[in-house]
């Protein structure tokens, strides 16, 4: 098997408010090679958002180790650390974070340009990751001239765009309905096939099926992992019909 | 799903033998169903008994060359298939009835840990929902009927566990308004009790 892409082991999160201590993730471990998409589900409040900010470098454990492909992150520069982020990592927050005053193609390119890739060429990559999530018309558009899907799908161009080998998606289907949400997940398979790695948080069942496995967390523990069954005939209503 | 309203419909497109409508059966539901010939048989006979098919071919229902009957549909059948399509599957969730029972023992059971039950629950849920979408995903994709069955499965599936999941946030949000569990839990006090007396006020 590949090196992996990602690596946490022993990834703590504690928020302390004056005496009170908030277990935001305790003790996680994850492992994900190059091809593989893995979903997180929990309830609200589990830890879920912590544990993917802190794969994507933008949050700091605690406690434990967090490689990306081979660097681990809290032994890196500051400068160092913001690269790993804009050349490996591509995120879609939960809570989207387009900039309101750029253009559909000027969210997406931004990225790149600021990595150094070349404004005719970075725009032309965006254009083609906002066709490849079905929006290419929308390209000029300002972010409150979209609808809210199509908003998300522009946060979702914005992480595909380059070679990131590691996607990190917090509720990307969250204002899509389910055709177009599970457009969403194919476009994520089919870069995890390309030799990507994905995580991706989700409140849909439907939608972590996706995934080659499933981490439960409850107050900030994996409680559980699960991955698909082997066997179709257990797939079949009890009784076969009649 | 009723094998005989299946089978009627399949005859609607022509007549046709037993081993053909199963095989028909088979692909038209992505073999979700799998039925045995001996159930298409049965089915065939009360269908015929009831005058809703007739064995089609020879006037005296004698086998073709191979030893094969072949049967049609007749108008009081057609009128049974649009009766079928026309009304509603009742929500009769038998299979699942099992789950509610286990659960509903599990919460009033001294010493079940229920958020266990229920995360054992949902990772075989999950696990059924992966493949089913890996089914879908990788054989079903050029077959619109197939992946729609697939579909009603996979919803059927997201329902139970979004239900798991009200259980559990139920479950802990109990454990929360009783922060002490007495040891002498033998008789448990139905919840609903207090909670009713408190929302009196
Ligand atoms: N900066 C912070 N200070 C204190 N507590 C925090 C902070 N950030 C997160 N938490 C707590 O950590 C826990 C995990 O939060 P997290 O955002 O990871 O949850 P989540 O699973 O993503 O929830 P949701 O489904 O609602 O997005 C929560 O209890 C949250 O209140
Ligand atoms: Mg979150």
């Amino acid at each position: 098997m590949s090196a992996p892409v990602l690596e946490l082991s022993g990834v703590t999160r504690e928020h302390r408010q004056g005496d009170l201590v908030v277990h935001a993730l305790r003790g996680a471990d994850l492992t994900v090679a190059p091809g593989e998409l893995v979903a997180v589900m929990g309830a609200s409040g589990s830890g879920k958002s912590t544990l993917l900010h802190i794969a994507g470098g933008l949050d700091t454990p605690t406690a434990g180790q967090v490689l990306v492909e081979g660097q681990e992150l809290t032994r890196l520069s500051a400068a160092a650390l913001a690269a790993v982020r804009r050349r490996s990592v591509g995120y879609v927050f939960q809570d989207l974070n387009l900039i309101p005053a750029l253009t559909a193609v000027e969210n997406v390119s931004l990225p790149r340009e600021l990595d150094g890739v070349r404004g005719r060429q970075a725009r032309a990559e965006a254009r083609a990751a906002l066709d490849e999530v079905g929006i290419g018309e929308l390209a000029d558009r300002f972010p409150d001239e979209m609808s809210g899907g199509q908003q998300q799908r522009v946060a979702i161009a914005r992480a595909l765009v380059g070679e990131r080998r590691l996607l990190l998606a917090d509720e990307p289907t969250g204002a899509l309905d389910s055709t177009t949400g599970e457009e969403v997940l194919r476009l994520l398979r089919a870069r995890c096939a390309a030799g990507a790695a994905g995580v991706l948080v989700t409140h849909e069942a439907r939608h972590a099926a996706w995934a080659d496995r499933v981490l439960f967390l409850r107050d900030g523990v994996v409680v559980d992992t699960s991955g698909p069954v082997t066997g179709a005939e257990s797939l079949l209503p009890a009784g076969g019909g009649a | 799903m009723s094998i005989r309203h299946g089978l009627l419909a399949l005859l609607e497109r022509g007549p046709s033998h037993g081993y053909q409508l199963r095989a028909q059966f088979d692909s038209a539901t992505g073999a979700t169903w799998p039925l045995n010939v001996g159930q298409v048989y049965t089915t065939l006979d009360r269908l015929e008994r009831d005058g809703l098919v007739a064995q089609d071919g020879a006037p005296d229902g004698s086998p073709d060359g191979e030893g094969r009957i072949a049967y049609r549909i007749t108008d009081a059948g057609r009128a049974e298939v649009r009766t079928w399509f026309g009304s509603p599957v009742g929500s009769r969730a038998a299979p699942r009835d099992e789950l509610a029972i286990k659960l509903a023992l599990a919460v009033t059971t001294p010493g079940v840990d229920v958020l266990a039950v229920v995360q054992t629950q949902r990772s075989a849920t999950m696990s059924t929902l992966q493949e089913l979408t890996r089914l879908k995903v990788r054989e079903a994709a050029d077959d619109l009927a197939w992946s729609l069955v697939l579909d009603s499965l996979v919803f059927r599936a997201e329902a139970e566990i979004r239900w798991l999941d009200h259980c559990e946030a139920r479950v802990a949000r109990a454990a929360a308004r009783r922060p002490t569990v007495p040891p002498a839990a033998a008789t448990p006090a139905p919840e609903a009790a207090p909670a009713g007396k408190r929302g009196r006020r």
